[in-house]
């Protein structure tokens, strides 16, 4: 097995050195009802040639995006990446690293993170950011939870559309708490945040003043969500927001089938010892060179143990990098020019799906995405999009479609949906 | 460091932090580079027309700006000053770190994988979802627990999970009143964090003197509140412990625990152990996680993305998550909260971290059944010729065998003055990571050594005599020399104090 370097000669002398005649003496903790006498039953090793194989075949069988018209977002984007982004996550000193727990020899990863949450509280127009989280909806989660740590209340208001996946999680995490309370709408004394998601699940983006103002007069905090990372580009920063956070995925990192994807997280600085996940911060060295190091632990479970702020211990370190090497390559021009493309594709997707018969735009405003209301349930002419290959959006109730468009959508991948759509319809 | 020296780093630090000797280099953050007219990227022309998002158009946010050889360069140096797996050997104790193979990577990036949504119809990803059944297979063979859910994110997704499962069941019994649940001192921190995010409370479970359990401090913590153990929800119980040790007396705890009432939930941590020999299903577990990314080689990425799917027995599967694929005819299909409504529901947006998936099934495939059993056998041996190499030199506190990880101390080293952290910190100097310090908790000065089946027996044997060297050093050379340590890292000794005081958490113009 070309993993396995311990020779059989290896083997012997170690086992004479530990005084064993074979490996299955080292196992005599364990009760022989629980030793195994044989492997089991499955597959025995196969070369690269053969795994390489029956993997691309499994892969075969998908239809991925590149592979014709796509109009799909609702919360995970079909992004370009650029080769360099790729390139750097593979270097062994950036993959194959652990936590940077030892900072002497953890430098590069440590910086990388600085300059993510550097990059992060700029964009959300936020004080600080932590190291990541796992995906937009844990995210969610951990921003609710900590504005009932903070209130010491326990009600979470929904403000605006949330995504329904994001909305199913929280269900979950709350439910398993058994004493909050989850409902839609506008904050009132008892609550403890309003969860206000922009653009929301519709593709609508929203100003936040008023929510602002609701939050005051009712001492809720406001947490803003965002799905769509590149949408900064181009809408106000929600800097009046208590907390910010969401789903990163769309800078650096592929949909990969919704995971793995880069949750993030920002907050204005006085809730700094409340905040949870890993953060990184600069000081010195011995010899008073600048360096990075993990801090402001005492918040996690390896020291707080059952009262940490989360038992959360990972960030999603290599999607952080990706995002960071993403973001450098597009700096303050190209994220802006990148958003800009997003929403003009959108437009011009929305000029021609509105020249369809019976087809009408939900949206009065929206980013990169919007709900049509078709003359024909959504889910059926999703699935006859599918035998024009055509991934057409995602059904949603009854006969609304959410559509998508982003720097990846071609004229002819609209003039095909058009067509399409025609036909079916 | 030389006087002119010093005069000279402080010289570049103070102008760019751009300056390097040899092939030791220094890189300044991206902001405080000269801002590029070129960005990295070429995007097409925006064609200028009037947005429509009935909002005010962003302004200024202010990003850096570098071309595409500079961000390069910028990240390629900084990567220069990481340790990895690919370095060298990394016996960073109940973290297996292991060979990350590389078509692993390849087969992650395959198009069919890597651009597909999670939302897309069923039927335009069947390969997506035939990956996750075999995996899903896999897992639920090699642990003996058929009931499998891969959503959870990280390890300790994976303990919320499985507790949150052990929750959810004893709320559809109607047993609320099982409120404590069990844990061993030497357990991982995020034990008792998880437990308390389920509403539990955490009783402690002593470790005996020969660092496992013993059946009666067990019973004493099981019996504490009620004489039936009606008070008890369940254990989180890592196996092998964080000793490095095999729990010898676990079926009879579990029994125990069954018969008052509880689960067992398996910390699957230290599973690289038992991989192919050893199925946690036959000592008792009724709920584990397994993290992909120790035992089955997904790249730990300088701190994520892991995953941590969780395996259960058929009773407990009615209560995980979902979503989990199940094989309809021909075809595979999601199973969901609307077919299975005693699940407590949905843990993470999507299908979990799919990318992970396929790396650990190539992992799998190319180890196949018998070679993962020898991957846990040469763990194994390496582990226990590294702590009959070592006794001499270094405490070994507990009598083995050990597991697929060895512990020492720093006792007779500290009557030099010479702690773990200084041992940690020579070890960098000598050119290795650190092992695990100062975990587990149970006694001071603790040491984890893991050596995973990746390392030949040369290099296992270099490593002790460079632990050997370490011991005579603490002997000969005296604390001083010690605590200036590590001299030839990209960085020395960093201060935390001063981190955790005044918190510069991200860039400001000074």
């Amino acid at each position: 097995m070309r993993y396995l370097p311990l020779s059989k000669n290896a083997h012997d002398e170690m086992l004479e050195e530990v005084g064993a005649s074979r490996i299955r003496d080292l196992y005599k903790d364990v009760p022989s009802s629980a030793l195994l006498d044989d492997i089991v039953d499955m597959p025995h090793h196969k070369g690269e040639i053969e795994v390489e194989r029956e993997l691309s075949a499994m892969a075969a069988k998908n239809r991925s995006a590149g592979d014709g018209p796509f109009f799909l977002g609702a919360g995970v984007y079909y992004h370009h990446v650029p080769a360099s982004v790729d390139y750097i996550i593979q270097r062994s000193e950036f993959l194959t690293a652990y936590t940077p727990y030892q900072p002497e020899i953890a430098q590069g990863t440590l910086q990388a993170v600085f300059e993510f949450q550097s990059f992060i509280a700029q964009l959300t127009g936020q004080d600080i950011a932590n190291a990541s989280l796992y995906d937009g909806s844990t995210a969610c989660v951990e921003a609710a939870l900590m504005a009932m740590r903070i209130t010491k209340r326990r009600k979470v208001s929904i403000g605006t559309p949330l995504h329904p996946e994001y909305r199913k999680v929280l269900d979950s995490y709350m439910g398993n708490l058994g004493d909050v309370e989850i409902v839609d709408g506008e904050p009132d004394e008892e609550t403890a945040c309003v969860i206000v998601q922009s653009p929301d699940f519709l593709g609508n983006p929203h100003a936040y003043d008023l929510w602002r103002k609701r939050c005051d007069e009712t001492g809720a905090l406001l947490v803003v969500v965002i799905t769509e990372i590149v949408s900064l580009g181009l809408l106000p920063a929600p800097s009046e927001a208590d907390i910010v956070c969401g789903e990163a995925q769309s800078i650096g990192i592929p949909m990969s089938y919704g995971g793995p994807h880069l949750g993030f997280f920002a907050c204005r600085e006085k809730f700094l010892r409340q905040m949870p996940g890993r953060l990184c911060g600069m000081t010195e060295d011995a010899d008073g060179r600048r360096g990075f190091v993990l801090t402001l632990s005492t918040r996690e479970q390896h020291i707080r143990r059952d009262k940490a702020t989360s038992n959360i211990c990972t960030n999603q370190g290599l999607c952080a990098l990706a995002f960071t090497v993403h973001m450098s390559l597009l700096g303050e021009t190209g994220v802006r020019q990148l958003a800009r493309l997003n929403h003009e594709k959108a437009c011009a997707l929305a000029d021609a799906l509105e020249k369809i018969k019976g087809v009408e735009i939900e949206n009065k405003n929206f980013f990169n995405e919007f709900v049509v209301s078709l003359p024909k349930p959504a889910n059926q002419i999703v699935d006859e999009l599918v035998t024009l290959d055509i991934i057409g959006g995602l059904a949603l109730d009854g006969n609304r479609l959410l559509v998508c468009a982003t720097e990846m959508t071609r004229d002819e991948d609209i003039e095909r949906l058009v067509t399409a759509l025609r036909k079916v319809l | 460091m030389s006087a002119e020296l010093k005069q000279f780093e402080e010289g570049f630090q103070q102008e760019m932090r751009e300056g390097n000797r040899g092939l030791h280099y220094e890189e300044s953050l991206l902001w405080e580079k000269e801002y590029s007219e070129r960005s990295g990227v070429d995007l097409p022309q925006s064609s200028g027309i009037a947005v429509r998002t009935g909002l005010p158009e962003r302004g200024d946010i202010g990003l850096p700006q570098v071309s595409e050889p500079q961000a390069l360069r910028h990240f390629v140096r900084m990567s220069t000053w990481n340790y990895s797996i690919d370095h060298g050997f990394f016996p960073l104790g109940s973290c297996t770190m292991k060979h990350n193979p590389r078509l692993n990577e390849k087969a992650a990036r395959f198009a069919g994988f890597s651009h597909i949504h999670p939302m897309q119809p069923v039927s335009t990803v069947q390969g997506a979802l035939e990956l996750m059944y075999e995996l899903q297979n896999w897992l639920g063979t090699l642990t003996g627990l058929p009931g499998v859910c891969l959503t959870p994110s990280a390890g300790a997704h994976g303990e919320l999970a499985g507790l949150m499962t052990i929750r959810r069941a004893h709320e559809v019994q109607g047993n609320t009143a099982r409120k404590v649940v069990l844990i061993p001192d030497s357990a991982h921190g995020t034990n008792p964090a998880t437990a308390v995010m389920c509403g539990f409370t955490v009783r402690n479970i002593p470790t005996g003197p020969d660092g496992r359990l013993t059946v009666e401090a067990f019973k004493e913590a099981l019996y504490k509140g009620d004489e039936n153990g009606a008070d008890i929800a369940g254990m989180m119980v890592t196996n092998p412990n964080t000793c490095g040790l095999f729990e010898r007396h676990i079926v009879e705890i579990a029994d125990l625990l069954h018969k008052a009432g509880g689960y067992f939930y398996c910390d699957g941590a230290n599973f690289n152990a038992l991989v192919g020999r050893v199925r946690p299903a036959d000592f008792g577990v009724d709920v584990m996680h397994i993290n992909l990314h120790k035992t089955f080689s997904t790249p730990h990425g300088g701190g994520g993305p892991g995953s941590g799917p969780i395996c259960c027995t058929e009773e407990l599967a009615a209560y995980m998550p979902v979503p989990t694929v199940v094989k309809k005819g021909d075809d595979y299909i999601f199973e969901t909260k609307e077919d299975r409504e005693t699940s407590l529901g949905t843990l993470k947006a999507f299908q979990g971290q799919f990318g992970m998936f396929v790396r650990a099934l190539s992992y799998i495939m190319s180890h196949g059944a018998d070679g993962l059993a020898q991957v846990s056998g040469d763990a194994v041996l390496s582990a226990n010729y590294i702590m009959a190499k070592l006794s001499e030199d270094y405490h070994v506190p507990f009598e083995g065998p050990c597991m697929h990880e060895c512990l020492l101390t720093d006792k007779k080293q500290k009557s030099f003055n010479v702690t773990t952290l200084d041992i940690a910190k020579a070890l960098i100097e000598y050119g290795y990571h650190p092992m695990t310090v100062y975990f587990p908790l149970v006694l001071s000065g603790t040491m984890l050594i893991e050596p995973t089946e990746t390392e030949s027996k040369d290099a296992v044997d270099r490593f002790i005599e460079t632990m050997r060297q370490i011991a005579q050093d603490a002997q000969n050379k005296g604390e001083a020399y010690f605590h200036a340590l590590p001299q030839s890292s990209p960085r020395k000794r960093l201060d935390e104090v001063k981190a955790a005081r005044n918190p510069v958490l991200k860039w400001k113009a000074s």
